[in-house]
């Protein structure tokens, strides 16, 4: 090979599709390669190889685009309908309004940093009580498993948004620039005005796409119709526009240009799932024991001997990842089973059963191919833990929640100086008493002492609150802060135990009547 | 090391020519070209960056760049502009009276807050980071007061100071009684007693008793029949548990053989108005003020 640090394979080995000298692609792209006689009319073979084809595995390998063909079926319509719904639960979300009353924000769904809350419809989740956040995101975790147990990455497949990006992307390049044989050419093709106008045009509909997402996910920090005012307005928030440019770059990158190496080399995802699968779940499986020996195949030929698979390739080239599903489990398929519909296409048109591509389990595989019988396992140990985890988790959160406090008080003494020797020789400690109400009404508190300071009764002194009772009124979301002197006077002094007391302030609401304690110390010289 | 190219059989890549062990190869895989436009892109901005901005230290002077850039001049417009953003709290407070700021929750907010910051700068040092005070500086924390404690009179005291140069300044000097040889020792050690007396400690009796005459006859114009100070003077409270210099024995005996007295500067000749308004709020507010 040439010096230039390449891979020594023939890059014969990259060229895809029946574009070459053999056969020129008539139609939309979907005549038959005519020679040895076809398998069955409408069917085309195709020359392919997956890019990750055995023989040709390299640490580093330049990367080789993927141009996914149409593909029509149950899963990709499943796949349409999943994209539709995502789509719309994204776009919609920030719109949906929620009634919590006045001077809070009616957006049912809020993340409300400037205020440190978040608004999950009926929940509002505050900066410290972020753990609720947590246990989502444990359900989140759990829920995943499951699928995954049952059915491999269907999440990757179906659901994970980088996959319903670049679906949408895909679907936008393959209108303008027609299906997988139309692009490959045009990829070919020298510059012309035609190629310019397709290729532009496509990524100025990738890019309005990803504005369109990145505009969307801003609305989730911001009331929605406000923050739409101000951009058609030009007077939102700068920081605003920093993100808007941010996720409509990345969106771009991600879902336009990056596509299948997002799921290969960056997600995290498929290295974990190996050991969130096993023998037992349903994955996207080749039945070789079905399709060997595989071989083309003639119409009116004998299929005696023979294995289903026409090596068609047609499971190849709908393939979002490009890889070829005959070689076994792989970690870059993201069971989209977009091949189990080609497949089975074919399949239909050679009269064969369908489904030499299918959900199947590596232990059906396996007995099936020693022609046994094998049912399906779904219900196991792991998927068992899984659906009994998560409605503990749910109901612990739910426990969590419905006994969430309303009032978050916190008492800090202070420190320099620890205590302070008065002129009739007592001694004063001060403390600052933090009341929170999140309740959305004003609330009073009442605040008093408790011992056990050896039959002490020391003086309280609230600034602020000073000759009248000890009441604090909070308003409503709100934080009070009090500064509290407690004096012990001089005769009782001797009487204390320590030079540390334990004492306890209560804070009593007077609304309801439910009292909060909170323990601290108040400090004397040592005698 | 050879002329010619080496290719390694393998892999047909070309090698590095380095060799080592005899036969272990390096190779030829070079940097992904865009890398290599990344450093060199970065060289020409290092360039630019020092045409641009102030970069090379020179003997007496720097490169100044031509945009006349300066991260001094940047930190003191930023300075500038945030004493203006406060400029309408600050005129209000220079303005109003002091018991008014203090009934003012907005007002009162900035004074806390500017009252803190000038006390850690300039009282600190000597009051303590927490107004606790030390060993002949006052604890502002208390509710003792040598010259005062309402807010007027907590003003002045940290306005003019005490014992300096200024023509308000508080002032006052209690006699060396032992260094200008006004008592003997033993008429010292017998005040001594009475004064412990007075404030309620133990004292003998007897020692005591011949000191209350000492007392009346060299004390009590200032400090009071009973000790009970006298705040125009600045003569401390004598019969209360707080002592400035100590409740020992031996630290009441040196300060009436030495006649203490502590110096405080005139903060109006170092702080703005405003400042000093900032500061008797917050000193106010430290607990003990009347
Ligand atoms: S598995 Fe199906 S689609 Fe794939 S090559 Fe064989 S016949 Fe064609
Ligand atoms: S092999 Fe099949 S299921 Fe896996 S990614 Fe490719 S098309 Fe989807």
């Amino acid at each position: 090979m040439s010096g230039s640090g390449k891979r020594p394979v023939a890059p014969e080995a990259y060229i895809i599709d029946p574009v070459g000298p053999q056969g020129s692609v008539g139609g939309k792209g979907q005549a038959a390669t005519a020679s040895a006689g076809d398998a069955a009319p409408g069917v085309v073979r195709h020359d392919v190889e997956a890019v990750n084809a055995k023989d040709n595995r390299e640490l580093y390998a330049a990367r080789v685009k993927v141009h996914p063909k149409r593909v029509r079926g149950t899963f990709r319509n499943l796949k349409w309908a999943m994209m539709i719904v995502a789509l719309g639960i994204y776009y919609l979300l920030p719109w949906l309004r929620w009634d919590r009353g006045p001077s809070l924000p009616d957006q049912a769904f809020l993340m409300d940093f400037a205020n440190q809350r978040l608004f999950f419809g009926p929940l509002e989740i505050w900066a410290q009580e972020f753990y609720y956040v947590t246990g989502i995101l444990v359900v989140s975790a759990l829920g995943l498993f499951l699928v995954t147990a049952l059915a491999g990455r269907v999440w990757c497949g179906y659901a994970c948004p980088q996959t319903v990006w670049t679906d949408l992307f895909v679907s936008v390049e393959r209108f303008i620039q027609g299906d997988r044989n139309a692009r490959l050419r045009l990829e070919k093709a020298p510059w012309t005005f035609d190629k310019a106008w397709k290729i532009s045009v496509t990524h100025a509909i990738w890019l309005l796409i990803s504005l369109a997402t990145g505009g969307a996910l801003v609305f989730y920090f911001r009331d929605a119709p406000t923050l739409a005012g101000e951009f058609v307005s030009g007077t939102a928030p700068y920081i605003a526009y920093v993100f808007l440019g941010v996720f409509t770059l990345s969106t771009y990158l991600l879902g336009g240009l990056a596509r299948e190496q997002v799921c290969i080399y960056m997600c995290p995802w498929p290295r974990i799932q190996g050991a969130m699968f096993d023998d037992h779940s349903l994955l996207v499986s080749y039945r070789a024991y079905r399709g060997e020996p595989r071989g083309p195949h003639k119409k009116g030929d004998t299929w005696e001997g023979r294995g289903d698979c026409i090596d068609c390739k047609q499971c190849v080239v709908v393939c979002p990842m490009g890889i070829d599903i005959r070689d076994g489990p792989q970690l870059e398929c993201i069971q989209c089973a977009l091949c189990i519909d080609a497949c089975n296409e074919i399949m239909t048109k050679v009269g064969r059963p369908a489904n030499l591509i299918a959900y199947d389990t590596v232990h059906r595989l396996e007995s099936k191919g020693r022609g046994e019988e094998a049912k399906l396992h779904l219900v196991r140990p792991r998927t068992l833990l899984y659906m009994v985890l998560i409605p503990i988790v749910l109901a612990l959160m739910t426990y969590g929640w419905l006994n969430r406090s309303e009032l978050d008080v916190s008492v800090l003494r202070d420190r320099n100086p620890l205590f302070v020797k008065l002129s009739d020789g007592g001694v004063r400690n001060g403390y600052t008493i933090k009341i929170l109400n999140k309740r959305h009404e004003t609330r009073r508190f009442a605040i008093s002492l408790e011992g056990p300071l050896e039959g002490v009764t020391p003086a309280m002194e609230i600034i602020g609150l000073e000759g009248g009772e000890p009441v604090a009124e909070v308003v409503p979301d709100n934080l009070r802060a009090l500064r509290v002197f407690i004096s012990v006077p001089r005769e009782a002094l001797a009487r204390l135990q320590d030079d540390t007391s334990a004492i306890t302030f209560v804070v009593r609401d007077l609304g309801d009547g439910n009292e909060t304690r909170r323990e601290t110390t108040f400090r004397s010289p040592t005698r | 090391m050879s002329d010619r190219k080496h290719v390694d059989e393998v892999t047909g890549i070309e090698t590095t020519g380095h060799v080592w062990d005899d036969d272990l190869r390096e190779l030829n895989k070079p940097l992904p070209k865009w890398w290599v436009y990344v450093l060199y892109a970065s060289i020409l901005w290092s360039i630019g960056y020092w045409i641009v901005y102030p970069a090379w230290p020179l003997a007496t002077d720097y490169t100044r760049g031509i945009w006349g850039y300066s991260q001094r001049q940047v930190v003191a417009d930023q300075v500038a502009a945030a004493k203006a953003a406060q400029g309408d709290l600050r005129k209000a407070i220079g303005e109003a009276e002091l018991s008014a700021i203090k009934s003012d929750q907005r007002l009162l907010n900035f004074a806390m807050a500017g009252g803190n910051a000038a006390f850690g700068d300039n009282c600190a040092p000597c009051h303590g980071r927490g107004a606790q005070g030390f060993k002949g500086y006052p604890n502002l924390n208390d509710d003792d007061w040598i010259w005062g404690g309402t807010l007027d009179e907590i003003h002045a005291t940290i306005a003019h100071g005490i014992r300096n140069s200024d023509e308000n300044s508080r002032q006052n000097a209690m006699p060396r009684f032992g260094l200008d040889q006004i008592l003997t020792r033993e008429e010292i050690n017998d005040v001594t007693s009475h004064v412990i007396a007075l404030s309620g400690g133990t004292a003998d009796a007897a020692s005591a008793g011949r000191g209350e005459t000492i007392y009346a006859d060299q004390c009590a114009s200032c400090h009071g029949e009973k000790g009970e100070g006298s705040r125009e003077l600045g003569a401390p409270r004598l019969n209360d548990a707080i002592w400035l210099y100590g409740d020992a024995r031996e630290d009441i005996v040196q300060s009436i053989v030495t006649g203490r007295g502590g110096v405080m500067p005139a903060w109006n000749t170092r702080l703005d108005d405003v400042t000093v308004k900032q500061l008797a709020i917050y000193v106010h507010s430290l607990g003990g003020g009347e």
